[in-house]
């Protein structure tokens, strides 16, 4: 670094410039610049190289701008700061706000089950769901035959006949042809027929052959040929059908039309009925609407907030109480085996949570569980299935979890208070009270306070007791799928459908992001809060 | 199976295949198969030399599925590419995965994913004409939507009776009454019967052969084996077996109560707390092996069969796949024979939804117990709306077996009202 020789002169009465850009030379401290942005520049191509081969347009324009950006930032002696900025951007562009910004483009959409792909592919998944082989259709030894670009079936029939057929010639019968002896036809006079070898050899006249119907006569309702395998054919019958100008899908049996909702996602009758396959498109704020009007969510998701405030709130209180409480009272230097008796303290919360959540699961049961047996007398008390002891029982396991973190901390704060202020207090004629709330605990609160704020934010979203202990049980009548002890972010667990049945991607995205408003909310105002304590 | 869309189309399609002979048309000539030069040809050994297939499987059937894969690779030329993911994941990322074209040719999957797939619209039909009758009809029922076929079984599972022979003899009883007798005169009049509710959440599916057993099917299914949304569990049939449930819930003779979850129930029955459970293959204590087992169909407590829901693994074909002719190759031609099934099940030992290896494995007394018990079940309803039914389900059957409600036909009737009303 310094040891350059360029800069042995310094003028006195400049001030001192910074290494990087006093330094002028090519040393050792260069090469190794210039090796690591090869790495750099190694790694960028490699990641444009791939975003070309996948066709990925929007990261292929993003790396090469970091990249050149990179570039220009190590390579001149202007952008200092950049140079030591610049990978935390990055860092912070890529894990938190390409993130954020996916979540919310998500949350206005109605992305979920039944809205997964584009329209195009929900009109293929429709016309596949319709077409149903007929259903005494017989499987008809198949050959793939070709003229030129045109592509046929050629079909051997129950009493040995070939018929041959194309996309837009209904099968015919024709002469000459040669059979093996599977039915199987392997010469058909006026066309060349593809092996199997062939076919399967290349790609694109798979998805052909794939694609391929080959209409059985010149009526449309009989159906027409089709294969799967290559290697036989049957009849089948489409019984939907799609009119690509105007968007519209219509039903052959009940002459029912089905137009391409924009709005929904959905091809929707005029008598509002729906196909089931949709696509996903932006919906607006319907999620957060929906959020507080339906009928089915409004309530129980109130009734989930409301918790989920309470829930941490008290948490934070309850344990912060009784960790404060025993802090201070294993704090007298009177008691003996002092060290011995806070690592036992420490010890639940040297387990991991989700262990000691399934335990208290188990001893919390009604009929089998100890707790029942060994403290009440085997009284018959539902802890979890009672809605408001199931809430007790939760905010009991959480404390008996954290009031640990909170004994340790305040320990160590307690430990640090000025022992003169103290000292000084008592003279000045000071009860044990008095000290307590005028002295320790402002002193405390300043150090704990930020604490206090983070330890709210993870019970805000402290998944895995509830998850572990309840599962967010009992139910919430009706069919919310939300139950009495769900937080927010449990419930948007269920609607997200990762554990089953139904997802809701886009709902579960708005709820994200009021979660994260709420956090952000109260995170600030209690920081600003903190700093007025900071004063005293 | 299908269902039955214009029919007698194919009939005259039929016909219209031998009007268009009718013209001056000679059968075709059948080439001497001696003069074939080899059989190899004749059947149409394919080449797929660089086409790649890909396949999402969860660890359990990963080896399986090589060996299998690897005959194909051997005899097409084509790579197939394995991929192992968590069983809970694949639903989810098959259907993120599939739209965007990053999923798999196929993916093992549960059978009652189904409806969340078709209304993705992620998965593909297949075809399996010239094999379905080798497969246990519950299992082809299952992935049967609407009247198509959108997958290859080859597992099923289900619940059964299970008895320990050493407290109660090992002859299973017939009817719900007899084996309470059975238990009472063991002297297991507290708990004669374990019955699995998931702790305080109600448990549907595991008391669902009891439900069936009065009549009372939660949807009913058409004649092709698909369920219709119609919800079949109302009336007398289900009020009667609420009153069941009542009769054995707390305010009863205690039999049912809330406080069984999966540990609880395995525990009571593997120490001998009781005789009797209605449980599946996968409780710890088949495998410790040191207790004496009888596995039956669950008795019936009203009259009619007791029908459990059969769950059915097997393969799903991607609706974006770009080699679905591979893909059915692989999948009829590989995957349905018997030697890849048998692999299968020798990997992860399920019952097996092919039929002759069904009766194969039966000559162990415990599988023929269950291979039994899911042949006279139903395929669990892969519709969409079973998503409406598990909650108001499950709550009723705590709130009677909890005895927290003294109405219970009245209880039963409400949460259907509520389901048909959710359903709409």
């Amino acid at each position: 670094m310094a040891n350059n020789d360029a800069v042995t002169v310094k003028e006195p009465q400049a001030p001192q410039e910074s290494h990087a850009r006093r330094w002028r030379g090519l040393g050792w401290g260069f090469i190794a610049k210039l090796l690591m942005m090869a790495l750099v520049n190694a790694l960028g191509l490699a990641i444009i190289f791939s975003a070309v081969n996948a066709e990925a347009w929007a990261i292929l324009a993003a790396s090469a701008a970091l990249l050149i950006a990179a570039n220009i930032i190590y390579f001149s002696k202007r952008t200092l700061p950049l140079k030591y900025l610049f990978p935390g951007l990055i860092f912070l562009a890529i894990f938190q706000l390409f993130t954020l910004a996916y979540t919310g483009y998500v949350a206005f959409t109605n992305y979920g089950t039944g809205h997964a792909g584009s329209q195009q592919q929900a009109v293929e998944a429709t016309l596949i769901q319709n077409e149903r082989r007929a259903d005494d259709s017989p499987t008809y030894p198949l050959a793939i035959v070709r003229d030129g670009d045109t592509l046929g079936f050629a079909v051997t029939d129950d009493d040995g006949f070939v018929l041959v057929g194309t996309e837009e010639a209904e099968l015919s019968a024709v002469d000459g042809a040669v059979i093996d002896d599977r039915q199987v036809p392997t010469e058909v006079p006026g066309w060349t027929v593809v092996t199997r070898a062939e076919l399967f050899a290349d790609a694109n006249l798979q998805n052909e052959v794939i694609d391929l119907r080959v209409a059985v006569s010149d009526d449309a309702e009989d159906g027409s040929l089709r294969t799967r395998d290559g290697s036989t054919a049957a009849i089948y019958q489409s019984s939907m059908d799609w009119d690509d100008e105007a968007q519209t899908f219509t039903d052959k049996e009940t002459g029912t039309v089905y137009y391409a909702d924009q709005e929904v996602g959905n091809f929707v009758a005029e008598d509002g009925s729906r196909l089931p396959t949709g696509w996903y498109v932006t919906v607006g704020f319907d999620n957060f609407v929906r959020a507080v009007t339906d009928q089915n969510l409004a309530g129980p998701l109130l009734k989930v907030t409301a918790w989920t405030f309470a829930f941490a709130i008290l948490t934070v209180l309850t344990s912060f109480g009784l960790g404060l409480l025993f802090a201070l009272i294993y704090n007298d230097p009177r008691i003996r085996g002092r060290k011995w008796m806070r690592t036992v303290f420490i010890l639940p919360y040297a387990f991991p949570a989700f262990m000691s959540a399934l335990l208290w699961r188990g001893m919390l049961n009604r009929e089998f569980g100890i707790i029942n047996d060994w403290f009440f007398f085997g009284a018959d008390i539902n802890w979890l299935g009672d809605p408001w002891l199931a809430k007790f029982a939760i905010l009991w396991v959480n404390l008996w979890l954290s009031y640990p973190y909170w004994f340790l901390v305040c320990t160590g704060a307690l430990q640090a208070l000025p022992s003169e202020t103290m000292e000084a207090s008592k003279i000045d004629g000071a009860g044990r009270w008095r000290q307590f709330r005028s002295i320790t605990l402002p002193l405390l609160l300043v150090s704990t306070a930020p604490l206090a704020i983070s330890s709210f934010a993870f019970n805000f979203n402290n998944f895995t007791i509830i998850y572990m202990l309840t599962e967010g049980g009992p139910p919430f009548a009706g069919t919310s799928g939300l139950g009495s002890t769900d937080i927010l972010i449990s419930a948007i667990y269920n609607i997200s459908g990762v554990s089953g049945g139904s997802a809701d991607y886009g709902l579960a995205s708005a709820l994200s992001i009021i979660v994260f408003i709420f956090v952000g909310i109260i995170s600030a105002i209690a920081f600003r809060q903190t700093r007025k304590l900071e004063e005293i | 199976m299908r269902k039955q869309i214009g029919m007698g189309a194919a009939v005259v399609a039929t016909a219209a295949l031998l009007a268009a002979c009718s013209s001056d048309p000679e059968p075709a000539e059948t080439t001497d198969s001696s003069a074939e030069p080899t059989t190899e040809e004749s059947t149409g050994a394919i080449d797929a030399s660089g086409q790649t297939l890909t396949i999402w499987t969860d660890a359990e059937r990963q080896d399986a599925i090589q060996t299998v894969a690897d005959t194909f690779e051997a005899e097409t030329g084509a790579t197939v590419e394995i991929v192992q993911k968590n069983f809970e994941d694949l639903r989810n990322d098959f259907i993120a995965q599939v739209p965007t074209g990053e999923g798999p040719d196929i993916t093992v999957g549960a059978h009652d994913w189904l409806g969340a797939l078709v209304e993705a619209g992620v998965v593909n039909t297949v075809d399996l004409a010239g094999v379905e009758d080798d497969f246990e009809e519950v299992a082809v029922d299952a992935f049967t939507y609407d009247g198509q076929l959108y997958g290859l079984p080859y597992a099923t599972e289900a619940i059964a009776l299970i008895q320990n022979a050493d407290l109660v003899g090992d002859t299973a009883p017939t009817t719900w009454d007899e084996m309470i007798e059975m238990s009472v005169e063991a002297g297991f009049e507290d708990r004669p019967f374990i019955l699995f509710t998931n702790g305080t959440s109600g448990d549907g599916y595991s008391a669902y052969p009891l439900q069936t057993s009065f009549g009372a099917p939660v949807f009913v299914q058409d004649e092709s084996g698909s369920y219709t949304s119609e919800v079949g569990m109302g009336g007398e049939a289900g009020e009667a077996f609420a009153q069941f449930l009542y009769d054995n819930g707390q305010a009863g003779t205690g039999y049912f109560s809330d406080t069984i979850d999966y540990d609880t129930s395995s525990e009571l029955f593997a120490s001998g707390e009781s005789p009797f459970i209605l449980q599946g293959p996968w409780m710890p204590f088949f495998d410790a092996g040191d207790m004496n087992l009888v596995v039956s169909p669950m008795v019936s407590a009203g009259g009619e069969t007791a029908a459990p829901f059969v769950g059915v693994q097997g393969f799903y074909v991607s609706a974006q796949s770009q080699n679905t002719l591979l893909a059915n190759d692989f999948l009829t031609n590989y995957m349905a024979t018997e030697d890849a099934q048998r692999a299968l099940y020798e990997a992860d030992p399920r019952l097996p939804a092919l039929t002759a290896l069904a009766e194969e494995f039966s000559s162990d007394p415990i599988t023929a117990g269950f291979v039994e018990s899911a042949s006279q079940g139903v395929p669990m309803p892969s519709i969409p709306e079973m998503g409406n039914v598990w909650d108001l389900w499950n709550a009723a059957e705590i709130q009677l077996i909890t005895g927290t409600s003294d109405d219970p036909a009245g209880t039963w009737s409400a949460m259907v009202e509520e389901l048909e009303a959710s359903i709409g």
